[in-house]
């Protein structure tokens, strides 16, 4: 058995078991049912999630795995209204005809114990007309953990199904926004993906901006803004220490790590001019990228590390451009008409997603990193800011409505599935946390 | 604006402060406060006799020269700017000469250049947008011979509009560098 410890800080410190039970596991073969996750006009496979037998926590657990399996836009979860056999039993097999007959392609049983104090979920994923077993797995958490315990069977299913790795066992940082405009509270926020556990990590005090995620660590990084200037923060969430990137003379904001997580880039503004830096985590020692007299900034890093893409007005209007992670030969990106901020490289290397303005309105977008095959996924009065899930696969952002609060929405990368994210308060710039371990 | 009462009443202040009472609680409601009298008590000091009318000018009307209120209400500390441009405007520039004279008038003031940003623009380009605009006004006032040593800059990028409404109006207001007091002013 493999113990996993959680990365979760302070209160929320359990371990995590998860195992293939022995004879439940099928051989990890591809599902005869395969969900593609490319193409826009893609119908959502129809999967049954009937509550878990075990009372009430089985049926909130199935509960959690189908709205995660929905929003994700792939899935359409099959009313429970619908079903033929009732009360499954996880040791046998489901009798297939029932649920052929309701044309559920997927579903999955499940039971849930507790035995010593722990919650012990067994499930398994049937292909209902290949009448196959796809995956059998069992998940043991602290009880009050039941949450995670429904995330990483949604990322088993959606592993399995779909041949990439979930994001529902994952965390949400962003601004939590509170007040009237002119005089907003911006406080620094996390919660699961799914909006459930929303706490605050800061106090108000400063104004809160652009937190993001290292990909390696349960550590962010985001900038404070009062009246005397701008910080950048190092925040662990493990061990709650929080530390200054240090004094640059000049205001520092828009920070990002780099993949490895060992360095941060971010902008330097001096006697008006903002240029990009890089800083070292390890020996604090800066470098500094960029010297174009225009605004340099936004920067984020190809997964690789070997590029950074930035934003940049040296050509009379914000675009695009790509430089060798040192500052070397930059070139621009972006040619088409429209005013483009924001880039961030998925963490495939394939995609880079941005804030386009034209026409009036704001629109999320994604683009080769080549520049070539713009497409727009969104449009509003005030989209911004696109942050990638950990596989690549949807971008949460911010939208505002004229004179209204911003609000956290999601998209995926194909534009297909465009919705608020379950959260109900203002908030801006959500950022994803990589998988939990 | 002044009026024959407001002076009036400035006059019978000016009476009461001579008579060593406590101003505070009439000062905020002149018009309508009577003149309070001593308590007789034969232990008060007996007050001084009223200063002539001439020896007593009123305080100049509106606020105190050289404290923030003066700043605002009589220079104007605020600027506006065009759509993503930094450049200080023409209609900008008399204002900004303003502040320079006051400036040196007062030379203990210190202050702060607060760059702001519509909401027509993402909040990290933002930010630099609004550096600049404080670095313009900076720059300007310095040209203007305010010593560089008193004014600090920063922006705010689109997180401080101070107009709250959304379209072109909105946006016209909240593209702006405010010239705020920090330190040095006359308390008012």
């Amino acid at each position: 058995m493999k113990i996993l410890r959680s990365h979760f800080p302070r209160a929320l410190v359990l371990a995590l078991a998860c195992l293939l039970t022995v004879g439940l596991a099928a051989a990890p073969a591809r599902a005869e049912i395969e969900v593609n996750v490319n193409r826009g006009d893609v119908q959502p496979l129809p999967i049954a999630v009937p509550a878990f037998g075990g009372g009430q926590v089985g049926a909130d657990i199935v509960g959690v795995i189908s709205a995660n399996l929905q929003r994700s836009g792939l899935f359409r979860p099959v009313d429970p209204a619908s079903f033929i056999e009732k009360d499954l039993n996880t040791a046998l097999q489901p009798r297939f005809a029932d649920w052929k007959q309701i044309n559920a392609q997927a579903l999955i049983s499940g039971n849930v114990t507790v035995v010593g104090g722990q919650l012990k979920v067994q499930f398994r994923l049937w292909d209902v007309f290949a009448e196959k077993q796809l995956l059998g797995q069992e998940v043991t958490s602290s009880p009050e953990n039941w949450r995670r315990v429904a995330h990483k069977i949604s990322d088993a299913v959606y592993e399995q199904l779909t041949g990439e790795k979930g994001y529902f066992d994952t965390r949400v940082v962003f601004v939590a926004e509170s007040g009237a405009r002119g005089a907003k509270t911006k406080r620094l926020a996390i919660m699961d993906q799914d909006g459930a556990n929303p706490s605050y990590l800061t106090d108000g005090s400063a104004i809160i901006m652009t937190p993001r995620f290292s990909s390696t660590s349960q550590q962010i990084t985001y900038m404070a803004l009062k009246p005397e200037g701008s910080v950048i923060y190092l925040f662990n969430l493990e061990t709650g220490r929080r530390e200054s990137l240090g004094d640059f003379k000049g205001m520092v904001f828009a920070p990002r790590f780099s993949p490895d997580g060992d360095k941060v880039a971010f902008s330097v503004e001096r006697g008006g001019n903002s240029d990009i830096f890089v800083m070292d985590l390890h020996n604090h020692a800066a470098a500094r990228l960029t010297s174009d007299p225009s605004i340099d900034t936004s920067p984020s890093f190809s997964p690789d590390g070997s590029k950074i893409v930035f934003n940049s007005d040296r050509s009379g209007s914000p675009q695009l451009y790509i430089m060798g992670a040192d500052g070397s030969n930059p070139r621009r990106l972006t040619f088409q008409a429209g005013r483009y901020t924001t880039p961030v490289w998925s963490p495939t290397g394939e995609f880079i997603a941005f804030t386009k303005q034209t026409g009036g309105q704001f629109h999320i977008g994604v683009m080769r990193a080549d520049g070539t095959d713009e497409r727009i996924l969104t449009s509003s009065y005030l989209d911004e800011g696109p942050a990638w899930a950990p596989n690549g696969r949807v971008l949460l952002f911010s939208r505002q409505g004229p004179g209204g609060a911003s609000k956290l929405w999601s998209v995926d990368v194909t534009g297909r599935v465009l919705q608020p994210m379950a959260y109900p308060g203002a908030g801006s710039d959500p950022a994803w946390s990589p998988l939990l371990n | 604006m002044v009026t024959n009462r407001t002076v009036g009443a400035a006059l019978r202040l000016a009476l009461v402060a001579a008579a060593a009472l406590s101003m505070s609680a009439c000062a905020t409601k002149p018009k309508y406060q009577p003149a309070p009298t001593p308590a007789p008590t034969p232990e008060a000091p007996r007050p001084a006799p009223p200063a002539p009318v001439e020896q007593a000018p009123a305080p100049p009307p509106g606020p105190m020269a050289g404290s923030e209120q003066d700043f605002v209400v009589n220079v104007g500390d605020r600027v506006y700017f065009d759509y993503d441009s930094y450049a200080v405007r023409s209609d900008a520039q008399p204002l900004l000469a303003a502040q320079a004279q006051w400036l040196k008038r007062y030379p203990a003031v210190q202050l702060r250049i607060e760059g702001n940003c519509d909401e027509r623009g993402t909040q990290e380009y933002n930010l630099a947008l609004g550096a600049r605009r404080a670095n313009s006004v900076r720059d300007y006032l310095v040209s203007q011979g305010v010593p560089a040593s008193r004014i600090s800059t920063v922006s705010f990028g689109k997180e401080k509009p101070i107009d709250a409404g959304s379209g072109d109006d909105a946006d016209q207001h909240n593209r702006n560098a405010h010239t705020a007091i920090v330190s040095g002013a006359r308390m008012r």
